[in-house]
This record gives C-alpha cells, sequence and structure tokens, in this order.
C-alpha cells in the first residue's frame, strides 16, 4: 500500500537529514512528490511512502519524537464541487490522472484524491477556483 | 410534412408536442432517418455554458434623497468599477472589470480573483454587495457621496445584456513558442503540449441552426437559468466564412447579443470565471430551442461532434499579430477524446465550455417545452447570413496625434 503524506519540519529541523534515516535506519521506500524548504521557515515535503516496506511504526514514532508533524494528503486538497462546472480545463495539466473524464460522453470531471500529488498545476488552470489545495 | 411555429406552438399548449435535446436526435436519426425523425419530432434542444467576455447587466438602482446623479460620476459595486455614463441612477457592469487597486498582470501572471463576472454572480445569489459612488452635484442632484449594501431584490430593473455570446465555432488554442502562455484560451503549454478549446459541439446553438433559418431577432431563449431573448447579430458576426458541405462555418462566425431579465436567472448559470494572466470573464448558460418546420431543419439538428471542425490556431504569434494562420482543421468528436494530432504531434486536449453543463441546459429546456411553459417565438427578423456580405472587419487605425516617441525624437534632434 501506498500512501501519500505531508511532513511538516519546524524549522530547526531543515538541517537534519530526515529522509536519509526514514530509509536507512527504519527501511522505508520514500519517494519525494513535492518539498518546500528554505532557511528559518517550516519546511513541506509531499512524499509518498510504502507502508509494508520498513518499519513502519518505529519510523512514525521517529518523526514524532523529532518534531515533524506528519499529516494524510488527501486532507489537504479538495475539490469545491458546488464550484466545479466540469468544463475539463485542468484534465490535460494533471500529471496523474487525479483529474480525469472517465466517459468521454457525459464528460463529467471525476477527481480521485487519492491519486493527487498536491502539485498545485490546476490551480492555476481552473477559472471557477474549484479546486483548493492547503498546502502554504 | 411542414409545420409551422403557430402549429408547434399548439402541440406545447396541449401537452402533446416533441421535444429532444440536440444529443438525443442523434440516436432518433440513426434509428428512424430523417423523413421519419422530421415527422416526429418537433423541438429540439441545444445548450451552451462557457465563458463569455462580452457579457454584463444594466441596473437601476433607485434614487437617492436627497437625489443624486452618478452621471458622470463614478460608481463601484464591491470595489469593481461599473460605467456611469446614463441618466441618474443607471449603470452597466461589464463582465471584465476589475477593482482599480487590483495588481493586474504586475507579478506575472495576475490571478485576478474578483471582478465584474463575479459581481454578477453575487447579486444574482441574492448576495449582498457594497455599492459605492460620488458624483459632483448639480442644483437638480445635490448629492456628492454615497456607500450602502444593496441587493438584486432592491434594484428597480436588473437585466442581462450581452453584446456578444454563443459564437458559432471558435479557435483551438495552441502555444508554439518555448514559454508558458495565460489567455483567454487558459494556459497554453510551449511546444504545443495542450490544445484548449471552447465549444459545445453537437450541442452548440448556432451550430445546430447554421444558416440561421429560425434564430433571429425576437427569438425566446434559455439564458441563464431564466427566460431571454435575442437582441440581435452580436457585435463581431461573421457569416461569410468558408463552411463544409453542411453549411457549418469552419471557424468562428455568427454571434448573437441577448437580453433577459436578470432576477429571474441562477448563479448556477452565470459565473463568475478568472483566467490566470488574463482577467476575469463570465461564463453565461444559453439554450435555443429549434423548431423542426421541415425535413431541412431536422437535417441540420442532426449534426454530431464528428460533423464539426475548427482551426487550431497559434495563440504565440498568429492570434496576437492578427495573423489568419491556421496550423490544422480537427474535429469536436476528436477534440473531446482528449488528444488530437497537429503536423503529426499528438497534443492533449482539455474544454473551456463544459459540454457536461451543456447537456443540463439543453435538458432544461426540454423540460420547460414538455411542460408547456415555454413557448417558441417567430424571428422578427433573420440574422445576416452566409450571403449578406456582413463582414467583421479590423481596425483601420489613423494616428490622430505626433505619438510620444515621435516627440522624444523631435527633442532628441533638436539637441
Ligand atoms: S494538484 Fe491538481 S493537477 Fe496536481 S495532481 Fe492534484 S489534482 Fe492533479
Ligand atoms: S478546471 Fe475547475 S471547473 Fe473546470 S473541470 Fe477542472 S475543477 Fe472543474
Amino acid at each position: 500500500m501506498q500512501k501519500k503524506v505531508v511532513l511538516n519540519f519546524p524549522p530547526h529541523l531543515i538541517d537534519q537529514p530526515i529522509t536519509y534515516r526514514l530509509i536507512k535506519d527504519f527501511g522505508l521506500v520514500v519517494n519525494i512528490l513535492r518539498a518546500r524548504i528554505s532557511p528559518r521557515e517550516w519546511g513541506r515535503m509531499v512524499v509518498e511512502l510504502a507502508e509494508d516496506g520498513g518499519r513502519w511504526q518505529d519510523a512514525m514514532d521517529f518523526l514524532a519524537d523529532t518534531g515533524v508533524e506528519v499529516e494524510p494528503l488527501a486532507r489537504e486538497v479538495l475539490r469545491h464541487e458546488e464550484r466545479c462546472i466540469h468544463c475539463t480545463a485542468c484534465v490535460s495539466p494533471c500529471p496523474t490522472k487525479a483529474l480525469d473524464v472517465p466517459d468521454r460522453q457525459t464528460m463529467t470531471v471525476v477527481f480521485d484524491r487519492e491519486r493527487c500529488i498536491a502539485c498545485e498545476l490546476c490551480l492555476k488552470v481552473c477559472p471557477y477556483q474549484a479546486m483548493e489545495i492547503l498546502f502554504e | 410534412m411542414a409545420k409551422t411555429i403557430q402549429e408547434i406552438n399548439d402541440k406545447i399548449r396541449a401537452g402533446r408536442a416533441v421535444v429532444v435535446t440536440a444529443e438525443e436526435i442523434l440516436a432518433v436519426v440513426k434509428d428512424k432517418g430523417v423523413k421519419k425523425a422530421a415527422a416526429q419530432v418537433d423541438v429540439v434542444t441545444t445548450g451552451t455554458f462557457a465563458p463569455m467576455c462580452s457579457s454584463g447587466a444594466y441596473f437601476n438602482l433607485g434614487h437617492t434623497k436627497p437625489r443624486m446623479k452618478l452621471g458622470g460620476g463614478r460608481v463601484t459595486l464591491n470595489d469593481v468599477p461599473a460605467y456611469a455614463g446614463f441618466a441618474a441612477v443607471d449603470i452597466f457592469m461589464g463582465a471584465t472589470a476589475i477593482p482599480d487597486d487590483d495588481p493586474r498582470n504586475k507579478v506575472f501572471p495576475g490571478a485576478f480573483p474578483y471582478g465584474g463576472g463575479h459581481v454578477i454572480e453575487d447579486l444574482v445569489a441574492g448576495e449582498e454587495v457594497r455599492l459605492t459612488a460620488t458624483a459632483y452635484g448639480t442644483d437638480c442632484y445635490p448629492r456628492k457621496a454615497l456607500d450602502t449594501l444593496i441587493r438584486l431584490a432592491d434594484m428597480n430593473e436588473a437585466v442581462l445584456f450581452n453584446m456578444r455570446n454563443a459564437y458559432q465555432n471558435y479557435n483551438v488554442a495552441v502555444n508554439l513558442s518555448d514559454r508558458v502562455l495565460y489567455t483567454y484560451m487558459g494556459v497554453l503549454q510551449p511546444r504545443m503540449r495542450n490544445a484548449n478549446y471552447c465549444t459545445a459541439g453537437q450541442l452548440s446553438p448556432l451550430l445546430n441552426d447554421p444558416l440561421y433559418r429560425t434564430i433571429g431577432v425576437g427569438t425566446r431563449i434559455f439564458l441563464g437559468g431564466g427566460v431571454g431573448y435575442v437582441v440581435s447579430q452580436g457585435t463581431q458576426h461573421n457569416p461569410g466564412v468558408r463552411r463544409t458541405d453542411r453549411g457549418l462555418p469552419m471557424g468562428g462566425s455568427a454571434t448573437l447579443a441577448v437580453t433577459g431579465d436578470l432576477k429571474q436567472m441562477s448563479p448556477r448559470w452565470l459565473r463568475g470565471a478568472s483566467f490566470t494572466g488574463y482577467g476575469v470573464t463570465l461564463a453565461v448558460g444559453l439554450g435555443i430551442p429549434i423548431p423542426i418546420l421541415d425535413e431541412e431543419m431536422l437535417y441540420y439538428v442532426s449534426v454530431s461532434d464528428a460533423d464539426i471542425v475548427g482551426p487550431v490556431v497559434d495563440y504565440s504569434e498568429a492570434y496576437p499579430n492578427g495573423k489568419a494562420e491556421i496550423l490544422a482543421h480537427v474535429t469536436v468528436a476528436e477534440l473531446k477524446s482528449g488528444e488530437i494530432v497537429v503536423n503529426g504531434k499528438k497534443v492533449a486536449t482539455a474544454g473551456l465550455s463544459s459540454y457536461a453543463r451543456a447537456r443540463e441546459v439543453a435538458q432544461i429546456l426540454k423540460d420547460w417545452i414538455s411542460a408547456g411553459n415555454f413557448l417558441l417565438s417567430e424571428a422578427l427578423e433573420p440574422l445576416p447570413g452566409p450571403e449578406s456580405g456582413y463582414v467583421f472587419k479590423p481596425l483601420a487605425e489613423r494616428p490622430a496625434i505626433q505619438t510620444l516617441t515621435e516627440g522624444y525624437s523631435n527633442v532628441a534632434s533638436v539637441k
């Protein structure tokens, strides 16, 4: 099982090799989807973790002890259903097909949170402010 | 067997009219053929829901005490400037108007979060907006300033008046340059990585009556969730373009000016839209019933996405410079499949016009007519057609004064 999570780093941890420890010490399979890290600020990283590889629970405990907050990604991305008009403008830019048109007869746009990697490409593209990502 | 609009209306009143959408008619024709379908079906409903920038609304705000003449003054609704060059309390809000303090494209690309289109949507949704005004004051209209909340219900008249809607066919936009383009056709990725289109295709009103046999001045329509009317041809009406064998224009062609009572409309069908780097506009839901007068009309409404071709245009070079270069023609069926091929390259497509919502418009209009709540109207005047010689011409500039740069170079030469 792959799990997408957001890791929030407090400013004092920016110079720590946290990802290295997750891989090396706990044997996790880590795929970094996006990251924003700058000096003296909270760092944020969206990662995909394989839940069945490595010592998952120990790794989560390590993160909690170090002060890294872990949140599921899905909570951070939402489509305001009442604002979406199903124009399809976001479908070709979305790199993961989280936004897709499975039925080309009705042309309805389906949003699958689980596929979303919070890349934010849809934000600039949607004219109706239907997509929201609470990543800042 | 020809029918008149009168006869069709009698059937609608009696609840006996056979009404189908422009999508449903395709199966009927496939099943029964044009002749039988024409005898059976009375009305075909069309629909579209897309950004339409030349939209706006006029309002009569009611008089203040003491009286105030907004004409010649400055008026804003939620900080968005309205045009006030009329009598005392009539104003016009255009879809693309934006607040004076919006940073625009200073930090490129601008976000344009709120503007005229959103003001119209908020008013239609029943929300209070802030009205501010300043005026110079006269003997008959002494008041000089106003700052109040106002709702649609408080106004005397509130009327949607769109000078150009429902474009008959449209460009498919691509970007041949090396940088991302932010346009009214959406975000265009460099080196033709995507193609954006904007048409309801087989559901589009004017593509179902390609030579304007039934749609004309005075046609009663679905507009913004309420009832509206065609005023006349819209601005930039251009019926003389190249057409296919079916009479379908192969690019932007006819347009409609439309109007309707805003108080009847709904925010589901009038939606403010923000195009990154471009600005604000209004998405408008519009649907037109087509009376099936004879077999020819039925043939026209049997148009499918595979019959409609649109021109692929480069928005990095050809469009901004007003060049008539077309990279390819593609069908709406290809566009809706999610991928087209241009010059041998596969390009991912995305829409701006909502087909899902266009279907809903056509369905609502069908329900209104089937229930006997909406009668068809006879056009009072036809729209200028392909043979009319009516054309859309560019502006021929004739500078009225010496330009600033020339002025500067003169100064330099004196030195
Ligand atoms: S942020 Fe938007 S574009 Fe990016 S993966 Fe998620 S839905 Fe797709
Ligand atoms: S661009 Fe926005 S309105 Fe259009 S389909 Fe995507 S989320 Fe919906």
